[in-house]
């Protein structure tokens, strides 16, 4: 692409002219002008202004935030992120996700890494027919198979428990993990594979030794994916856990928010510490979220 | 492969095939069920609460049809004309999709409020005005959403090439043009994709109605997906919302073999 052609701007973007035939030649892209950054600034704005003034509001007292609710704070109250923690129980609910995302994750890892590797790379009859079951799997709507589920679950002792959670999670996201890491493992090259094979290597150690460390970019991308859904989930955490010891920090951070307290310093604090650990996480592994994150849009592409 | 199989099949395949069974029982979820043929799914279509949700239910799609496809296709299409910054809008743009969903309602709750915010200073009542309500919510659920539109769009625009638009700018042919000659045709599958799945996702639709407003005030933004929930968990008819679930799975279903039609007929790669 054409895109990495760097061109001699000016600082001010504004002077790039509409009509210089230079620039136009050499690329078609980037005669964009004053108005189309201050509308992309002002989708920024719109983006991520909501945040920072929900982050503004968790350092405010009360009484400012019902004066001055749009402003900065006044003095800064970064004790109200310790009282939200201890009112809230973030802290048990950020355990408890850490138990039901961590569960989630390497039980999909695993159940999608052996089906992905089948499918990418052992002849398996009927794999075309599974990947289409798959599909519509993962695209079918969830509040069909909930009820029956519910009581599928109360019977068979897994409701109310964090296990039960994580293996519906590791259902819901384990279609849509398998079908990305598949076509990841399609772009690895056999070649070493093969050699492997004719040096007499079994297939576990080849499984082991070759494809798993090349496989690992693949299913770094689908832990953060399946991380992210899980750590965000709502209508399953909230369907299935009752017990207040065992609920998921998205659900900790639900009830506080329904509470009688309606204190919203508080819950702009508890928010604010609830989405931190995913935020940072995104931030410093961007690519890869976005990378694995919009393939599910791209499934007509 | 085993495992996925195991999996795949007790999370959903058995509640799913036991959904279209319940739904044609009087199942309360506790107890026996006793076999009432089609009367789920007659009352459905007579019960004002279904077609009060329904409604709303596509009021819901034309929003997201519309809305967030024009905001991320404008998004995109700015951003690969920009040369500056572009990653750190898309980062930007990305940042309220990763949100959950309940600190995204939390967010707007508190700025939508009444006795703080912006509702304060307009004096509006956005999310217990019956009029507003449903607006309100769907606003809500597209701030998290569009720029994750923005980045799937902005990626299949990338492969398109460049070429292509350096011929329409020697023709003559502005931004505006080559938008509508060169873009939309070259991202058209991508588009037809994300639309099917913004309508699917639309009679899905549970976490910000059930969060911001609970369906209320008096049922001004109840979705299928709320009712449904409140059917077989509050009134403890599990039989009525098996039907009404095979319903939603129904809709789906048909969209998508519309969607896989006219692929078919027009010829479209996958």
């Amino acid at each position: 692409m054409s895109l990495s052609v760097k061109l001699p701007l000016d600082g001010n973007v504004g002077e790039v002219n509409r009509s210089n035939a230079a620039s136009r030649t050499r690329s078609p892209v980037g005669t964009a002008g004053v108005f189309t950054y201050t509308i992309l600034t002002a989708l920024v704005i719109f983006a991520l202004g909501p945040i920072v003034l929900f982050f503004f509001s968790a350092l405010k007292t009360q009484n400012e935030l019902a004066s001055n609710p749009l402003g900065l704070p006044q003095t800064w109250q970064w004790g109200n992120f310790i009282d939200a923690w201890q009112q809230a129980n973030m802290g048990a609910g950020l355990f408890n996700s850490v138990v039901i995302v961590g569960g989630t994750v390497i039980l999909t890892c695993f159940v999608a890494g052996c089906a992905a590797y089948a499918l990418a790379r052992l002849e398996i009859r009927g794999g075309s027919a599974f990947i289409t079951y798959l599909l519509v799997t993962s695209s079918l709507p969830t509040q069909m198979f909930l009820v029956p589920l519910f009581y599928l679950w109360s019977r068979a002792g897994l409701y109310d428990t964090q296990f039960g959670l994580i293996l519906i999670y590791v259902g819901l996201f384990s279609p849509f993990a398998t079908l990305l890491l598949r076509s990841f493992m399609l772009t690895m090259p056999k070649e070493f594979e093969e050699a492997a094979r004719m040096d007499g290597a079994g297939e576990l150690k080849i499984l082991l030794r070759i494809v798993l460390p090349n496989a690992l970019p693949g299913l770094l991308t689908i832990a953060l994916v399946t991380g992210l859904s899980a750590y965000n989930e709502f209508l399953f955490a909230i369907t299935f856990i009752q017990n207040s010891d065992l609920l998921p920090v998205s659900t900790t951070f639900f009830s506080f928010q329904q509470g009688f307290t309606q204190n919203f310093t508080l819950i702009s604090a508890a928010g604010i510490i609830m989405i931190a650990p995913m935020l940072i996480l995104f931030l410093a592994l961007q690519r890869r979220f976005i990378d694995g994150l919009s393939s599910s849009g791209l499934g007509g592409a | 492969m085993l495992p996925l199989v195991l999996v795949n099949i007790v999370v959903i395949l058995i509640p799913s095939v036991s959904s279209v069974i319940y739904s044609f029982t009087d199942w309360s979820g506790i107890g026996n069920a006793t076999f009432i043929g089609f009367d789920n799914y007659t009352t459905m279509f007579g019960d004002a609460d279904f077609r009060n949700a329904l409604w709303h239910n596509i009021l819901w799609t034309i929003f997201f049809l519309i809305v967030p496809m024009a905001m991320g296709l404008f998004g995109a299409y700015a951003l690969t004309r920009v040369r500056r910054f572009r990653l750190l809008f898309r980062v930007a743009y990305f940042i309220p999709y990763i949100v959950a969903s309940v600190v995204s309602a939390s967010i707007w709750r508190s700025l939508l409020s009444p006795d703080t915010g912006v509702g304060k200073i307009l004096g509006v009542n956005f999310l217990g005005d019956r009029n507003l309500a449903l607006g309100s919510v769907a606003f809500v659920n597209n701030w998290a959403w569009w720029g994750f539109l923005v980045v799937v769009f902005l990626a299949s625009m990338q492969s398109i090439n460049p070429n292509l638009y350096e011929a329409a700018a020697m023709d003559g042919a502005g931004p505006t043009r080559q938008f509508f000659s060169i873009t939309m045709p070259s991202i058209r599958p991508t588009f037809a994709f994300l639309g099917l799945m913004t309508i699917i996702w639309s009679f899905l639709s549970f976490d910000y109605v059930y969060i911001l407003t609970q369906g209320g005030p008096a049922g001004s933004t109840d979705v299928l997906s709320t009712l449904l929930y409140r059917n077989a968990f509050g009134t403890l008819q599990a039989g009525y919302a098996s039907a009404m679930g095979v319903v939603m799975a129904l809709i789906s279903g048909i969209v998508v073999a519309v969607y896989l039609w006219i692929r078919k007929t027009r010829n479209w790669e996958i």
